[in-house]
């Protein structure tokens, strides 16, 4: 009788079960951003014009008070406000799923000092021009981000990924897929009753 | 109707294969050859019935039927009908549908032709073929039905996934990878059923040895067809990731090899018993925990089918396997027990424990690899990732002592050898490796494990040529023949060993191509307009212009590109992107260029849309080729090995493998 | 009494020799575990440090491909901050950290070497050292055997 042995291969064995049977429950494909928590990594990003040369977007509520989209957009000047930042692509086909909720929310929150902003990823201003037309408009301005830096800053993987800004200027939550209405009223609002940054306007 | 059919045909085999195990083992026990017979019939049977439901899944796929669940998941009515058809193994339900008639196919096969060889011992093994069978088929009928009802009917379905129906090689690499897998059932069957029908004689080996070599060899081809897909198509330059499923694919690999040598040691010594029923077993193991590890969506890897419940199902049945065969061979110790010696330290028996001791350390350092990432993120809660730089670390230290014991162990004769001989076999392999090694090191190359695989395989070439040599010469001196009828007849008298060798030589060839092309390669990236050129390693790519075309399953744009020597044009080559309507990305095709020497490799990354200007990225790696022409030459020598149909017999009584004979010359 | 003294001897003899032979084995497993680590000192040019660096980097957006080797536009970007960085004369340690601090520990194709990680690179070392001595004792043991049979 080897009751040695067997426990030897035992040894190896088990642990080898225990840990796939662990695995079953992780989902391999979501990886936990290290972001959250941490000051939002700022930014100056072009916006997207439409053919005529004013920004898409700045007939939307997200635009500013002035009613005209700045040219340049700085996560810096923004201190203060929740900000929704939203990687996207004409190519990626879960955009489309969030594209209306997205919309909706954004001219819902048009009078409160939530910010909302697109950030075109691995694409072509001429192509988010022809989505956004196709799609019925956005109701925010989106940004342009042609060598990816910004993408890459805020550890990306894929599109779409939405990162909820807080007032103090931190990345409060990352969310990965296409969001839906009830998460990001229930993002936003959180954010919104969050106590304003001494420092903030 | 061809739902009904299909499913039907699944599950009557799901209850001949229960019925059949049950039968064998009564049979076997109640000495009643009546009941075996019938669990033969059985076996048969379903190897019928999952062919009539595997041609029913390929008639539904190419008559476009979508109210079947299977085709409305991979089918398309833009798909070619080539692609259509081996779509029957490129997504999770129809794959298992396929490992049914393939297994089925085996159960037969083993059944028919070592049955006699077999004797008591078949009755166990063909439970064993038959309980695997079932669980297979249970799937098929339970959680991953390929026939299930689709309602409303879909009018078209999105087509098989992009990176699948791009190449060739799809249709070979899957077979040959279920061939070699399943396969090596076979083997785990007659080991684990000689052990229940009361202990190893020596005909288990023999059984075990032969169906091993068997679905090795297609392992083995399934593997470099599988690195050869994957260059061709994936558009890295590369034809190895370390990707958790090609690491799935190797495992099994490893442990065979290691028992396809430690199994020598056991016939000639008597010793390793244990040790061997352990390897076919873990062997067996690996290639459920691959298809698990690729079934289960446990990890995201190139291959990864969609998850479902059918994790815990082949969790289960890995359960119940490693606790039955922990409990044979424990249970069976005393009939394990080895009963030989060895005669010296320096002989081929220890290179054979080296040896087995490299593959499975190489193979417990891929396992753990692969699995790591779940080991931390179940201790540590964070998700780390263990890739190439990893796996290149570990694993080419290990590469290059098996590559030294390649050459070693045909050198070294078995037992106690003379200390003449052992220069006379000696001394060349290690002067190949030093003037291997000091060429290397004059031309200025630097990097130590370079150096190392090229003058270890310069040893081993020296030392495996020099076998087929040496025996060329003693039968020229003594039957006086020329010295190509002298190897044709000497590989001819003991196929087994000199099989071996020629598998060697094909080992030795990919670690050569291998080596070469990852350490000498050469790669540039650039944006050219029409009319412009891009110079590497001795070539330069003149970008000609852009092209566009509609085919019915996806939009393909190419660049066309001529390869020039000087001013004189050596070829074109068009790499492409493709679009699908899948998938969000473009899927790349490479043009390569393959010669002896070296392989141009060429990707297209980005254009413009009015074809103004490319970007490239071309690669020079040398010797690719010879990788692909080596996984031939190991299967040649698998086929070799199996030709020799029946071991011999000593004058003495005592059974030796011929291979013994041959040496005692 | 001197042909056990001689065995003795011999005896001792064997022993350090086999001493020695471990210690040699040893030496040998720790070089070739740290040889390519050796080997990958930071080479001098800027290319081949980028492609250094990219090559342990992992692509988000394939499937276990490093930087290095991905043809992602997203991957020529990320190698692209990799070749500025360097140039601007930080570290590929700092390169690395950089990428972990947005992407997490998963950014990295090889795991720290720190904690629990040491496991992953530990254990296939303790393995085959562990595999050694057993085939030394198994050997021994059978070779020896057959002398006690002889004798």
């Amino acid at each position: 009788m080897n009751w040695q042995r067997a426990l030897v291969a035992a040894s190896v064995a088990v642990p080898v079960l225990v840990l796939l049977r662990i695995g079953l429950e992780l989902d391999p494909r979501a990886i936990p951003s290290p972001l959250p928590g941490r000051p939002a990594p700022g930014f100056a990003l072009a916006t997207l014009e439409d053919d005529v040369g004013g920004a898409v977007g700045r007939e939307g509520a997200g635009a500013p008070a002035s009613g005209r989209a700045p040219d340049t957009v700085r996560l810096s000047t923004l201190r203060g406000d929740v900000v929704v930042l939203n990687f996207w692509a004409s190519w990626c086909l879960a955009c489309r799923d969030e594209h209306e909720p997205l919309s909706a929310t954004a001219r819902a929150y048009a009078d409160e000092s939530v910010r909302f902003f697109g950030v075109l990823y691995n694409d072509t201003p001429d192509n988010a021009r022809r989505w956004i037309r196709a799609m019925g408009g956005q109701s925010y301005p989106t940004l342009l981000d042609p060598d990816a830096r910004t993408a890459i800053e805020y550890g990306l993987y894929g599109v779409p990924e939405t990162f909820f800004i807080a007032r103090d200027g931190r990345v409060a939550y990352k969310h990965v897929g296409p969001v839906t209405e009830a998460l990001l009223v229930e993002r936003i609002e959180t954010l919104l009753v969050a106590p304003q940054p001494p420092g903030g306007p | 109707m061809t739902r009904l059919l299909g499913l039907s045909a699944c599950a009557v085999a799901l209850a001949l294969a229960v019925f059949g195990a049950a039968a064998a083992v009564m049979g076997a026990r109640l000495r009643r050859p009546e009941l075996v017979r019938s669990a033969i019939a059985a076996a048969y049977a379903n190897f019928a019935l999952l062919l009539v439901a595997n041609l029913a899944m390929v008639y539904a796929l190419v008559t476009r039927d979508f109210s079947i669940s299977y085709v409305a998941q991979v089918g398309s009515r833009a798909t070619p009908l080539f692609y259509t058809i081996i779509s029957l193994w490129g997504a999770l339900d129809g794959s298992i549908l396929f490992w049914g008639l393939v297994l089925s196919g085996y159960t037969a096969l083993a059944v028919r032709w070592s049955r006699a060889e077999a004797g008591a011992v078949l009755p166990y093994a063909l439970a064993i073929l038959l309980a695997v069978g079932s669980f297979f088929y249970l799937l098929l009928v339970g959680p991953a039905n390929p026939f299930g009802r689709m309602f409303p009917v879909p009018v078209d379905g999105p087509g098989p996934n992009p990176l699948l129906q791009n190449h060739l090689l799809m249709a070979i690499h899957p077979p040959l990878l279920y061939l070699g897998y399943v396969g090596m059932t076979v083997p785990f069957a007659f080991a684990t059923g000689a052990l229940l029908a009361g202990g190893l004689d020596d005909r288990w080996i023999r059984l075990t040895r032969r169906w091993t070599l068997t679905a090795w060899g297609f392992l083995s081809l399934a593997i470099i067809a599988g690195m050869w897909w994957s260059y061709e198509v994936l558009g890295w330059g590369g034809y190895w990731a370390w990707d958790p499923v090609e690491n799935a694919s190797f495992m099994p690999w490893l442990t065979a090899t290691a028992f396809l040598h430690s199994a020598m040691v056991e016939e000639r010594r008597g010793l390793l018993r244990v040790w061997n029923v352990s390897l076919v077993v873990a062997t067996f193991v690996l290639t459920i925990l691959g298809t698990f590890l690729t079934r289960s969506g446990i990890l995201s890897s190139v291959h990864a089918f969609t998850q479902g419940t059918i994790g815990f199902f082949f969790l289960a049945f890995i359960a119940v396997v490693l606790l039955f065969s922990l409990a044979l061979v424990a249970g069976r110790s005393t009939e394990l027990r080895g009963t030989g010696r060895l005669e010296g330290v320096v002989s081929r028996d220890t290179a054979f424990l080296l040896n087995n001791l490299l593959f499975t350390a190489f193979t417990f350092t891929v396992l753990l690899g692969t699995l790591f990432p779940l080991a931390a993120e179940a201790v540590r809660g964070v998700k780390v990732s263990v890739g190439a730089p990893f796996f290149n670390r570990m694993t080419i230290p290990l590469c290059a002592a098996l590559l030294f014991l390649v050459g070693v162990g045909p050198a070294l004769p078995w037992g106690r050898p003379e200390r003449q001989l052992l220069r006379r076999k000696f001394v060349p392999p290690f002067l190949a490796l030093g003037l291997v090694a000091g060429t290397l090191l004059a031309l200025g190359v630097r990097a130590p494990f370079t150096v190392a695989a090229f003058a270890f395989a310069g040893f081993a070439l020296t030392a495996n040529l020099g076998e087929f040599a040496d025996g060329t010469r003693a039968r020229r001196r003594a039957h006086g023949e020329a010295p190509p009828r002298a190897l044709v007849r000497l590989v001819r008298s003991n196929p087994r060993r000199y099989g071996g060798y020629l598998a060697h030589l094909g080992v030795l060839l990919i670690a050569l191509g291998i080596t070469a092309s990852s350490s000498f390669r050469t790669e540039r990236q650039a944006t050219l307009r029409p009319g412009q050129t891009l110079a590497i390693a001795g070539h330069v790519l003149r970008f000609e212009r852009l092209w566009a075309r509609q085919e019915p399953q996806r939009f393909v744009v190419a660049a066309d590109l001529t390869v020039l020597r000087g001013s004189t044009s050596l070829g074109r080559l068009d790499p492409r992107l493709n679009y699908y309507a899948a998938s969000a990305e473009p899927v790349a095709t490479p043009a390569v260029r393959s010669r002896a020497r070296a392989d141009l490799y060429v990707t297209l990354l980005a254009f413009e849309q009015d074809g103004s200007s490319a970007t490239f990225h071309a690669y020079v790696q040398p010797l690719v080729i010879w990788i692909w022409l080596g996984g031939a030459v190991i299967a040649a020598g698998a086929l070799l090995a199996l030709s020799q149909r029946r071991e011999r017999r000593s004058p003495g009584g005592e059974r030796l493998p011929a291979a013994a004979q041959a040496e005692a010359r | 009494m001197s042909g056990a003294g001689a065995a003795a001897r011999k005896a001792r003899a064997a022993r350090s020799r086999r001493r020695r032979v471990v210690r040699l084995a040893l030496l040998a497993l720790t070089g070739l575990i740290s040889a390519p680590a050796a080997a990958q000192d930071t080479p001098p040019d800027l290319e081949a440090r980028t492609r250094l660096v990219a090559s342990q980097l992992r692509c988000p957006v394939c499937q276990g491909l490093s930087i290095q080797d991905s043809p992602s536009e997203l991957a020529q970007e990320m190698k692209q901050v990799v070749r500025a960085q360097l140039a601007a004369g930080r570290t590929p340690d700092e390169v690395k950290a950089y990428f972990v601090a947005r992407y997490g520990e998963w950014i990295l194709l090889e795991p720290e070497p720190r904690g629990f990680n040491l496991a992953v690179y530990l254990l296939p070392v303790l393995a085959l050292l562990a595999g050694l001595a057993v085939v030394g004792v198994v050997v021994r043991r059978w070779t020896r055997s057959g002398d006690v049979a002889q004798a």
